[in-house]
């Protein structure tokens, strides 16, 4: 690897609970990965102009407040649009069981619910990110 | 070695999440510099570390006062009555992020979020619905709003009008802490200038108006859900509350003309006996606060009156049915304490908003307390102990230290620029993930005593279909009202804004105009901006 992987960290829609996503990326980045966070009330479109913009090879999602089946499917949509459809997108949060594999088919490779350790996180990416 | 829980070596040194070293026991020597008259006293005096009232809960108990909202007014009505019917003693009103943020249903970032978290309100119409034959006159309300708390109340105040109820007899409560929203909640609009402003307009207007009105709920749940720890939750959340009674002094208000009005909102987590002396804690630095800081004459000024909710970042979604458990211990801890009201999270906290039957179960749990355990029976029944009164000293001391802090950086207004609170909470959040990942803190299902999980069932799920029939509610109500009426209101309201004038008699006559909270907040927006989040 001849640069350290790259990860945008977004928070998706109105839901301002950031604990997770500040954790995910502070974890990231003591695992060497460079992490670009968006802070809150990121769109779709915003989330996947600053990846495409920062070369990453990773876009995490978070959402705890129920949007996620509307928002989340968006972002792979917009890569496919703008050819970036090898950025590996996965999300978390207050994600229902029965959403998860709807959500897989929309193009999101991993959703991560509540207990996830920082380590899983880690290893997915790390073993998953295309390059 | 420090680790923060127990071990088999029992001369290892163990600290709580506050940093706090605990003892293996403690003794008379812990207190032998403490007064009983100066530290503590009694219930319902200076410095009301055992109660701001004499009798507490064996003459009331705290009130039960369960947060719900969801989907469409009607529904959120529905459950009011049903959670009324099953004992509940106020009530408390989720909004949706939509109504939070100021957007109407029909916002572009509107999409997806209509009715998820809390009730879409768009407009009086749908507070009609909402309030539709709840005894205004007889309980208590608690709107969770924020940024457009001034439009909420606004409306309240409408219904009220519409039902003959006059508005000194209303009772209730408004969060409107914006402070918080920066630091921890993230549900902020405008910069904090304007929002300040809006903020003292309220304790202004209900002064006159409303004056059984809690006109803002002064908030540490968030604070300690986004990670802070016990110190950490008082210490911001007083820190905000001194910021508060400065604007409002510079407003020109007299210190005693809002304080009694003041109220507290705090985070009930799971070291018990950490929560109960956290609570006297507070009690006794705010009542200093108002009394040496401020002046304040009145007592009612310096009595630290609170609203409880347990710790929802410590339910899990594995085995969601300890929930009910981890929920109970917590309630004991806040009823422990002295709280006011109390909301008890549903067992499936983690996993959706509260179905029927697990907000049943968690109101039964303050119901057991209250008429089962016996705790009621005497007030602060955890004074004297050695561990609670050295616990509380420390707490005190530890906060106290963290509010110089602030000071001496310029107040909140300048911490939060410089990002102060959101890194503090944010290392206590990270140190506190490392533990559990490292297995030297116990989450019980999740990193020890795990199984098979079942896929949970009966969950709740609003319905997507609340966005479209609120839309089309919101485009009938632009086609039939008095659109001119509506119209001037907003512009009164915009001339208003850009002068020191009081905006709530505006706004009010904005949403009796029934212009919506989209429009009220869209006008503000153009005139105050909209703030930018630092980190």
């Amino acid at each position: 690897m001849d640069r350290p992987i790259r990860v945008v960290i977004a928070k998706l829609g109105l839901d301002g609970h950031d604990r997770g996503a500040k954790i995910i990326a502070r974890a990231l980045r003591d695992a060497g990965m460079e992490v670009i966070y968006t802070g809150l009330r990121q769109t779709p479109e915003n989330i996947v102009e600053i990846a495409i913009q920062e070369d990453a090879d990773a876009i995490g999602l978070s959402s705890l407040s129920g949007a996620h089946n509307h928002l989340f499917p968006k972002v792979p949509e917009r890569l496919r649009e703008k050819g970036a459809e090898d950025i590996l997108v996965f999300g978390g949060g207050v994600i229902p069981e029965k959403d998860i594999a709807p959500l897989k088919e929309a193009g999101i490779a991993a959703i991560f619910t509540p207990g996830t350790t920082t380590t899983s996180v880690i290893e997915f990416i790390r073993e998953n990110v295309g390059r | 070695m420090t680790t923060t829980r127990a071990t088999d070596n029992k001369d290892d040194i163990i600290k709580n999440s506050s940093e706090i070293e605990i003892k293996r026991i403690y003794t008379p020597d812990d207190l032998s510099d403490r007064s009983y008259q100066e530290d503590l006293s009694f219930p319902g005096e200076f410095p009301y570390t055992r109660g701001v009232q004499p009798t507490m809960y064996r003459s009331r108990f705290w009130t039960m006062r369960q947060y719900a909202g969801f989907a469409s007014a009607e529904e959120s009505n529905n459950r009011y009555k049903y959670l009324l019917k099953q004992g509940q003693t106020g009530l408390s009103i989720a909004f949706d992020l939509p109504t939070q943020i100021g957007y109407d249903s029909d916002h572009a970032l509107s999409q997806g979020e209509v009715g998820k978290v809390g009730v879409a309100i768009d407009s009086l119409e749908d507070m009609e619905i909402l309030l539709k034959d709840l005894p205004l006159d007889q309980i208590s309300v608690s709107m969770t709003i924020n940024s457009p708390a001034p439009v909420l109340l606004a409306m309240y105040i409408a219904v009220a009008k519409k039902n003959g109820i006059p508005l000194e007899k209303l009772s209730g409560t408004i969060q409107n802490d914006i402070l918080k929203e920066y630091i921890a909640r993230g549900t902020y609009i405008f910069p904090i200038t304007p929002s300040m402003r809006l903020i003292t307009d309220i304790f202004k207007y209900c002064a006159d108006e409303v004056p059984k009105w809690n006109t803002i709920s002064i908030s540490g749940y968030h604070i300690r859900e986004a990670g802070a720890t016990a110190v950490q939750e008082i210490a911001f959340t007083l820190a905000n509350g001194i910021a508060y009674v400065d604007a409002a002094i510079k407003a020109g208000l007299d210190v005693d003309d809002f304080g009694p009005r003041l109220s507290f909102f705090f985070n009930a987590h799971n070291d018990l006996f950490e929560e109960v002396a956290k609570f006297r804690a507070a009690r006794r630095m705010w009542a200093r606060i108002m009394r040496d800081r401020f002046h304040a004459k009145n007592p009612k000024s310096m009595m630290l009156r609170f609203h409880t909710q347990t710790a929802g970042c410590t339910l899990t979604a594995q085995q969601p049915e300890n929930n009910v458990v981890r929920v109970a211990m917590q309630a004991l801890s806040a009823v422990l304490g002295g709280t006011q009201s109390l909301h008890t999270n549903s067992r499936d906290e983690a996993l959706a908003l509260p179905s029927e039957q697990a907000a049943k179960i968690a109101l039964r749990t303050q119901q057991i307390l209250a008429y089962e355990s016996g705790v009621t029976e005497t007030v602060d029944p955890l004074a004297g102990s050695y561990y609670v009164e050295s616990l509380t000293n420390e707490i005190e001391e530890k906060a106290l230290a963290y509010i110089r802090t602030i000071d001496e950086m310029g107040g909140v207004q300048r911490a939060i620029e410089k990002n102060y609170m959101q890194q503090e909470i944010q290392d206590s959040a990270y140190t506190y993930q490392k533990e559990i990942e490292s297995a030297s803190r116990i989450v019980v299902g999740v990193n020890k005593f795990q199984v098979e999980e079942d896929v949970a069932s009966d969950l709740m799920y609003v319905d997507p279909k609340v966005e479209e029939i609120q839309q089309r509610k919101l485009a009938t109500l632009k086609g039939t009202r008095d659109q001119a009426k509506t119209s001037a209101a907003l512009a009164a309201m915009r001339e208003a804004s850009r002068t020191d004038e009081n905006l709530m008699p505006f706004i009010v006559k904005a949403v009796e105009a029934y212009a919506t909270i989209g429009e009220i907040c869209g006008v503000l927006r153009e005139e105050f901006g909209e703030y930018k989040q630092a980190f």
